[in-house]
């Protein structure tokens, strides 16, 4: 059965998320971060941070919010028994810090098939408060047995 | 530049990343649930894998947030608590202040992330 592509180009309403502090810590404690940066306020601003940054990688935590929603979308149609996350790209602008509110939108980037396998490509872009782009992150959902 | 790290998550990390990142699914914290579907174990999250990676290289750099710009991987095979993970790579390039490295995440001879890719930058 080939893969359903009439999704391509769909995209979902933006998910707002505001970063608190304590989020980034536990965030931080939970994937082995121990640079003071994340924890302490006083040396994020004396690093010229306006309060604690987020980790890079603290992206998922804002924009699976935005994401979801498309994974999980019936027009979509991601067989999830069958599928498995095949690759993530993340490009970083502004940093994220304590306090800042991150809102996403996602987008369906493509959809298509290889060698048997459905391809579902998503884009998330996520703006702070101040409509700086912040990170823009590419999502492969890859389906066996399409 | 080098990229070196070894990290082995305990049996409750998938649990705390779970809550963490707000990815609660079963195949993460649930063995029974994960051997029902053809799993050996409960996995680690991939992005919890790729948060080593990301912390690896800015490690390397100093570990300021902002010199990480890009990272791209791919997933390949399986991670799984309790097995040290080692995060390694070496520079490909560097033009314009902007070092390319070349990274991978093993745990023994598996690769679970390969063919990663940071772009990193002095802040």
């Amino acid at each position: 059965m080939p893969v359903k592509t009439d999704a391509r180009g769909k995209t979902y309403p933006p998910y707002v998320y505001e970063v608190g502090k304590e989020k980034i810590r536990e965030y931080a404690q939970a994937v082995g971060e121990d640079n003071p940066l994340y924890f302490d306020r006083e040396q994020a601003r004396a690093a010229g941070f306006r309060d604690v940054p987020a980790p890079p990688m603290f992206a998922v935590v804002f924009a699976m919010g935005s994401v979801g929603p498309g994974m999980f979308d019936p027009d979509v149609g991601i067989d999830f028994a069958m599928m498995v996350h095949g690759g993530q790209e993340f490009i970083w602008g502004e940093p994220v810090c304590a306090g800042d509110v991150i809102s996403t939108e996602t987008s369906v980037k493509d959809i298509f098939e290889k060698d048997g396998k459905g391809f579902y490509v998503f884009e998330s872009v996520s703006t702070n408060q101040e409509g700086q782009e912040v990170v823009r992150g590419t999502w492969t959902n890859i389906v066996r047995g399409v | 530049m080098d990229i070196d790290l070894k990290v082995t998550p305990d049996k409750y990390l998938p649990h705390r990343y779970a809550g963490a990142s707000g990815d609660f699914n079963p195949i993460h914290i649930d063995s029974q649930f994960a051997q029902e579907v053809g799993l050996p174990s409960n996995i680690l999250h991939g992005l919890y894998s790729m948060a080593q990676v990301a912390r690896a290289c800015t490690s390397a750099v100093g570990g300021d947030p902002r010199s990480l710009r890009r990272l791209s991987v791919q997933f390949r095979g399986m991670g799984f608590p309790e097995q040290e993970i080692r995060v390694s790579g070496s520079e490909r390039e560097s033009r314009d202040g902007v070092t390319v490295v070349e990274v991978v995440a093993e745990q023994g001879e598996e690769q679970i992330i390969r063919n990663a890719e940071a772009e990193l930058q002095a802040p």
